[in-house]
């Protein structure tokens, strides 16, 4: 028996940098240094685990939807132990919101053959926490999502989804789509074998052509959705700063009272 | 009056918070007509219609509870397609976004998740976010089909708006994806009594400064004299300290209190990203370059161990 993961990752600005947007209102993604999203080594991880785990032959695809530095993320992921590697890159591509993302992602995920789809819970620059969904919903298998544990055997993915009512243990038949969170367990860093050996592993570039994708399906025009404005927050004002010298937790309790909190 | 569907969250019949916010933010668009799915279902109604609601659609089924996702957004479009309305307004939850995005995905909409504000425009909805861990503030609108967004909690006042809130049962047929993915076991988190993180009016959160599980007591005090809920930093939750459900910042809840009380936290950009928006903000650490003070309106710079405990003391005696 073969099971081939794909585990999509993106490429996003490293959430320390000042992240701001371009004239055009899409994330600016020259200015700050980019990264594999920090979040998505957590499915990377489940992947490597899963596959470790298993008595089949199992073999993990890392899949990107971004621009040519997106490389970046997919060599992370190859060097933490995936096998090979998919770039979906295309110049119409850019300004591509969460549908959009989904389509090109799930026509990649068919193309590259599949039975267990693993992605992050979020991204951490749009952080909307959909794409997963959307797969599976596009796809038409189930959606195992938001699991703090995963395991596959016999052609089955169980998790646990630690949910704000509940806490669920869910199961399904493969093919499906697993989301996981960073509450899975830590990521590995990739050692420096697995740096010089992920020089060595496959990635394949495919451009919209290759999906059988339009141009006007995608990308700002193919947007469902559009940002009319952005604004950076306005500095908050200074606020009061006291030294604790013995009378520290009064003098708050006194600005709580000011302020009707007490 | 064009209609907005609103899908409620609620647990057993009992209506939670946000959903009663967003009967506020739907009115500004057109008339809210519910959708409660799943045991109680019937009951969420007459709170829906003090809120605002002119219709709740209502529809029971033990699938609700079996299977994850589908079926809701199965009932969710069959509720769209009855209704026809100009806008779906679902809570920001895990799982109301998956439910959101998959229904608009199916009924070729665009969708806009975690909107902190919404109003009416020329070009529909026009919906608040705040992104970059709060840095901006953006305006956004579903350019391509009916509006779907998904709105957080504490994002607007709750008011009453007394309407018929008429009960009619909703007809719905599973999609073939319905059963896929069981609920093979659940377990129900036990209550602490105190407020919902989310939807509090006060937080009081402590991170690695508090240095242990067993010296939460001291957070949980303070919260307790505040009539508060309690948070924690990733940090805190990594140790084991405090449950994962507590977690504020990108990975865990984001909260928008009127207050935030942070002890022995250090403000990383993940955490902010989760409290920014809060109202008031205030912090007690001993390091006076904690990024944490850039955010507050007033500061505490000091031990926690002796600042918070003297703080819970005035704060019961003030209350008497
Ligand atoms: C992808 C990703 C997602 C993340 N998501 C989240 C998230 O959702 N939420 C989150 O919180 N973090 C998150 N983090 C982690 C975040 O980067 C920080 O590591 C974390 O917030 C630090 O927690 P802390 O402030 O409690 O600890 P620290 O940064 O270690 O700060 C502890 C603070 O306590 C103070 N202190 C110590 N002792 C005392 C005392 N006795 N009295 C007063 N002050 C004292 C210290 O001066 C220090 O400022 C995430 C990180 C990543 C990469
Ligand atoms: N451009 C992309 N390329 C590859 N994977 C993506 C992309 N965008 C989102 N994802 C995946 O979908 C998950 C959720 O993203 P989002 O819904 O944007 O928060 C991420 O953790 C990734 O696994």
């Amino acid at each position: 028996m073969s099971l081939r993961i794909v585990v999509t990752v993106k490429y996003v600005p490293d959430a320390t940098g000042d992240r701001h947007f371009a004239d055009d209102l899409t994330v600016d993604r020259d200015d700050v240094d980019g990264l594999l999203s920090e979040l998505d080594e957590y499915a990377v991880e489940q992947a490597l685990q899963i596959s470790e785990n298993s008595d089949d032959d199992v073999e993990i695809t890392v899949l990107t939807v971004g621009p040519e530095d997106a490389k970046d993320a997919l060599r992370k992921a190859l060097s933490m132990g995936a096998d090979k590697a998919v770039h979906v890159e295309d110049d119409d591509l850019h300004g591509t919101d969460a549908i959009g993302t989904s389509l090109v992602l799930a026509k990649a995920i068919e193309k590259a053959g599949y039975d267990l789809v693993i992605s992050g819970m979020a991204s951490t620059d749009g952080t909307m926490g959909v794409v997963p969904a959307l797969l599976a919903e596009r796809l038409g298998v189930p959606q195992v999502t938001l699991l703090s544990e995963v395991s596959v055997e016999d052609g089955t993915v169980k998790g646990r989804r630690d949910g704000d009512a509940a806490s669920e243990q869910l199961e399904a038949s493969l093919p499906a789509v697993v989301s996981v969170t960073d509450q899975s367990g830590e990521a590995r860093y990739p050692s420096f074998k697995g740096i010089m050996a992920a020089k060595k592993k496959p990635v394949e570039s495919w451009d919209l052509s290759d999906l059988d994708l339009e141009a006007e399906e995608v990308g700002l025009e193919g947007a469902y959705t559009t940002v009319d404005a952005a604004a950076e927050r306005p500095a908050r004002t200074a606020g009061t700063i006291v030294k604790d010298e013995g009378e520290g937790g009064k003098q708050l309790a006194e600005f709580l009272a000011s302020q009707k909190f007490i | 009056m064009a209609e907005v569907l609103v899908y409620v969250d609620h647990v057993d019949g009992a209506v939670r918070k946000p959903t009663l916010e967003l009967l506020t933010l739907a009115r500004r668009i057109g008339e809210p007509v519910a959708v409660a799915l799943g045991n109680g279902a019937a009951d969420t109604a007459a709170t829906l219609a003090e809120h605002g609601a002119v219709k709740v659609l209502t529809h029971e089924a033990a699938e609700y509870a079996d299977y994850l996702v589908v079926p809701k957004v199965d009932a969710l479009q069959a509720a769209y397609e009855a209704v026809s309305p100009a806008a779906v307004l679902v809570p920001s939850s895990a799982e109301g976004k998956e439910i959101a995005a998959r229904l608009a995905l199916r009924i070729g909409s665009g969708i806009i998740t975690d909107a902190v504000d919404l109003e009416a425009g020329d070009e529909g909805p026009v919906a608040t976010q705040s992104v970059f861990a709060a840095a901006y503030t953006t305006k956004s609108r579903v350019s391509k089909g009916t509006p779907v967004i998904t709105v957080k909690p504490n994002s607007a006042a709750v008011e009453a708006a007394p309407a018929a809130g008429a009960v009619e049962a909703l007809s719905v047929s599973f999609s073939a994806q319905a059963t896929g993915t069981k609920v093979t076991a659940r377990t129900p988190r036990e209550s602490t009594g105190r407020p919902e993180l989310t939807e509090a009016a006060i937080v009081v959160s402590g991170g690695r400064g508090v240095n242990g599980a067993e010296n939460f007591a001291i957070i949980e005090a303070l919260a307790d004299s505040l009539g508060a809920a309690v948070g924690a930093s990733r940090a805190a939750v990594d140790a084991g300290w405090y449950p994962h459900t507590n977690q504020v910042g990108q990975t865990g809840k984001s909260v928008s209190p009127q207050l935030y009380i942070a002890s022995g936290i250090s403000g990383a950009i993940q955490h902010r990203a989760g409290m920014q928006t809060s109202k008031t903000i205030v912090a007690i650490n001993k390091d006076p370059e904690a990024p944490i003070f850039d955010l507050v309106d007033y500061g505490v710079v000091g031990d926690l161990f002796d600042v918070v405990p003297q703080l819970t003391e005035e704060v019961k005696t003030r209350k008497g």
